[in-house]
């Protein structure tokens, strides 16, 4: 990057909040070490919804996207870390290989999974992302390419994992693809008429690989449907076309929590949950794109709520916590009247690494268009998360205050030691973590 | 297996072009300078596309390295695709012939030296088909791209005579005129979005141009239209402008 460098307007998927930024690229890792003179926080794709890849000088990863080995024996497959996952699964599930843990868009990096050591519809039984990555070369903030991995170099390794950008910048990651049969998934959907109900059925779900609710907020009960499945076997796919390629979608076009604000996608969860069988159960096999990606074929979702942008609100509290503090968050939005109509709920399992989100219990999601009360009632509710014992997802977080974060990430503190450790000039920094204190 | 020879396959939009000929089962020679650094290139497409994929040396400017270079590759290439460009600094290049030099032989002859050699065996063969990347500088002299336009106005011409003599012998030739491309020979600069082009989107184009069989596509498409009407300003006026 030259000296002028232009700066650009750019925001990550909440559009909010929009920044003023010096872009440069990663292109070769030469050049890279000479970049690190100056403050920067490595950006992927920019699916977090807030601020954690913003800031005044931003490194695009994207260039640094190819695939370096694949391993057929092991599934091991190394790759740049601005290879975006889509790349991965389009590439390997005809080969007859899955992502081991995806977040519900394909459209994220590998270095942004493993920096937000993102969780799937799979936690409770297969961690996060950053459990199937088997080494990392981490570019550290004098310069340096670090190999580390759970044996090598532990701590770094331990320290990049779920750490936001802050302790380095991935240059390439080994990750562990899963063998599966077909490209489908057996899917069945299941109607719960309270919080309380849906929540015994993830209980009893805890053998379902992937399992996710969508709560409806309105409802005042927490009504809600749940998803769970599992990959298709080859006799469950029968007589599907073995590519997956042109899917006849066979299930429900699902909504998020996002289209909630229009109303008709509370309609649609209506008639969803009305058509149901009394027993409350259909059964589909689907495509894995409409079950794992719902929304990523409606591009660009993310503008239906305008320029002034949206947060989503992603809250994890203590199993034995979880239903009155989500009832009471609920509550309070209900009588707000602000939030989305409709929100997902999953029950995760232990988080992993120093700064992970995920811990045992409950996690839950809403979306907010930003208006002039948002922040007031945003604050609010952190206040009963904390008194719940939970904490926010710093993938989704635009605006909690460092006190928030403190409580909510026990291990605040220890980071900040680790980050002092690798990072003493605090060259990676982020909006996100200037206003952390992190 | 078909192959594509990619010249300046470092370049952003070389680089997506060859991506996209890998996707459709081509097999990728990727020519640059220090072609060593590609090696991660090929190797991902070999991994993601399933196609055979090497590097070649080649420098644009090695003039009497080119003959041989195409010699050398076996098997011979279906396609070859001329991405390399050199943008140079026009103000240097007002004083400094050096400068000027490098920017005429990057853009227009090296590019014929390199073309005529890949023109030669494709009309003998009867199949084949080339595609140059030339710009919209090209398609009127400016005082801000004096040189560059130039140059790149030659090979427009080039790329037109080279259709007009290789269509009978069933060799189609492509000219490729992007506007903006938000790639590392603009870095730094402030374009404006809306007319400038991902490297990734003006690829698609030029394969999108090149299925369709055209003989000339410029990315983005508005650039059609902008250029018509700077082409169709009178030179008494246009010369007194300061586009
Ligand atoms: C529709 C949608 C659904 C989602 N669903 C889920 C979900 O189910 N589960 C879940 O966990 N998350 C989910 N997310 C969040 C998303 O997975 C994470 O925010 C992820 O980190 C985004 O990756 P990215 O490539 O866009 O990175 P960015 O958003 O650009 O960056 C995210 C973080 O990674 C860091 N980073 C990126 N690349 C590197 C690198 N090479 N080296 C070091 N640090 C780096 C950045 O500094 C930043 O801290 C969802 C997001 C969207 C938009
Ligand atoms: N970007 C724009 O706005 C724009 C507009 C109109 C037209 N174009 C044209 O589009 C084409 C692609 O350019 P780009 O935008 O993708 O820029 P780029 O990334 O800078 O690509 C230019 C490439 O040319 C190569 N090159 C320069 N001199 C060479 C030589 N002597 N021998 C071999 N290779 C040489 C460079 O190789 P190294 O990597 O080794 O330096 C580089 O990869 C060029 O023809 C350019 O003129 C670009």
């Amino acid at each position: 990057m030259n000296a002028a460098a232009v700066k650009k307007r750019i925001a990550n998927w909440g559009n909010y909040p929009v920044v003023e930024a010096e872009v440069a690229r990663l292109e070769t890792e030469e050049r890279l070490a000479g970049l690190l003179s100056r403050p920067m926080i490595a950006r992927g794709m920019g699916r977090c919804y807030g601020d954690a890849s913003l800031g005044e000088r931003v490194l695009s990863t994207l260039p640094h996207d190819r695939f370096l080995s694949f391993d057929e024996g092991t599934g091991d497959l190394e790759c740049q870390a601005g290879t975006v996952l889509g790349t991965i699964v389009e590439t390997f599930v005809p080969r007859g290989w899955f992502l081991p843990v995806t977040p519900g868009t394909r459209f994220v990096t590998v270095g942004g999974a493993i920096s937000a050591d993102v969780h799937g519809k799979n936690h409770h039984i297969d961690g996060s992302f950053c459990r199937h990555v088997r080494s990392l070369r981490v570019m550290t903030a004098d310069g340096g390419i670090v190999n580390c991995s759970q044996n090598e170099n532990a701590e770094l390794f331990d320290t990049v994992c779920g750490g936001m950008g802050l302790a380095g910048i991935i240059l390439s990651a080994v990750i562990r693809l899963k063998k599966v049969e077909t490209p489908y998934v057996r899917q069945e959907t299941v109607k719960a008429k309270d919080l309380g109900e849906v929540m015994d059925l993830f209980e009893r779900s805890a053998d379902w690989p992937y399992s996710v609710a969508w709560i409806d907020c309105l409802s005042g009960s927490g009504r809600a449907l749940m998803i769970r499945g599992a990959h298709a076997t080859r006799e469950e796919a029968l007589g599907l076309p073995v590519s997956g390629a042109k899917t006849p979608s066979l299930n429900v076009p699902f909504f998020l929590p996002s289209f909630a604000l229009n109303g008709v996608s509370v309609k649609l969860f209506n008639a969803l949950y009305y058509a149901k069988a009394r027993r409350g159960v259909t059964t589909a096999i689907t495509g894995y794109e409409s079950f794992f990606y719902p929304l990523d074929g409606v591009q660009n979702w993310n503008r239906i709520y305008g320029r002034r942008g949206f947060v989503q609100y992603q809250l994890v509290l203590p199993k034995e916590q979880s239903r009155a503090g989500i009832a009471a968050v609920l509550k309070r939005v209900a009588d707000a009247g602000q939030g989305s109509f409709l929100a997902v709920l999953k029950l995760l399992g232990k988080g992993e690494h120093l700064l992970s989100f995920p811990m045992e219990g409950y996690t839950l999601a809403l979306d907010f268009p930003i208006t002039k009360n948002l922040f007031g009632l945003l604050d609010e509710l952190d206040a009963i998360v904390l008194r719940h014992g939970g904490r926010l997802y710093l993938a989704k977080d635009a605006r909690m205050n460092a006190g928030t974060f403190n409580k909510g990430y026990a291990n605040a503190d220890a980071f900040r030691a680790r980050k002092a450790k690798f990072d003493p000039r605090g060259v990676f920094q982020s909006l996100q973590s200037k206003r952390l204190h992190i | 297996m078909k192959y594509v020879l990619i010249i300046g396959a470092r370049s952003d939009l070389g680089r997506e072009i060859a991506r996209l000929f890998a996707g459709n089962g081509f097999g990728v020679y990727l020519a640059a300078r220090q072609s060593a650094g590609l090696a991660a290139e090929c190797e991902h497409l070999k991994i993601r596309y399933g196609v055979q994929a090497k590097t070649v040396e080649c420098d644009l400017r090695d003039f009497s390295s080119h003959a041989p270079l195409y010699g050398s590759l076996h098997p011979k290439p279906e396609g070859a695709v001329c991405v390399v460009g050199y943008l140079g600094s026009e103000d240097k290049a007002k004083t400094d012939f050096t400068e000027a030099r490098q920017i005429m032989e990057t853009n227009f002859v090296g590019c014929v030296s390199i073309l005529n050699a890949v023109a030669e065996d494709f009309e003998k063969r009867g199949e084949g088909f080339i595609i140059g990347v030339s710009s919209v500088a090209g398609d009127r002299g400016r005082r801000k791209t004096c040189i560059y336009g130039s140059a790149k106005a030659g090979f427009t011409a080039y790329l037109s005579g080279l259709r007009n003599r290789l269509h009978r012998h069933g060799v189609r030739v492509l000219t490729v005129k992007p506007g903006w491309m938000d790639t590392k020979m603009t870095e730094g600069m402030n374009l404006p979005p809306l007319f400038t082009a991902q490297p990734e989107d003006a690829a698609r184009d030029v394969f999108r141009a090149w299925q369709k069989g055209k003989d000339v596509v410029y990315t983005k498409w508005m650039w059609r239209y902008i250029m018509w009407v700077i082409v169709h300003i009178p030179e008494r006026i246009f010369k007194k402008m300061d586009l």
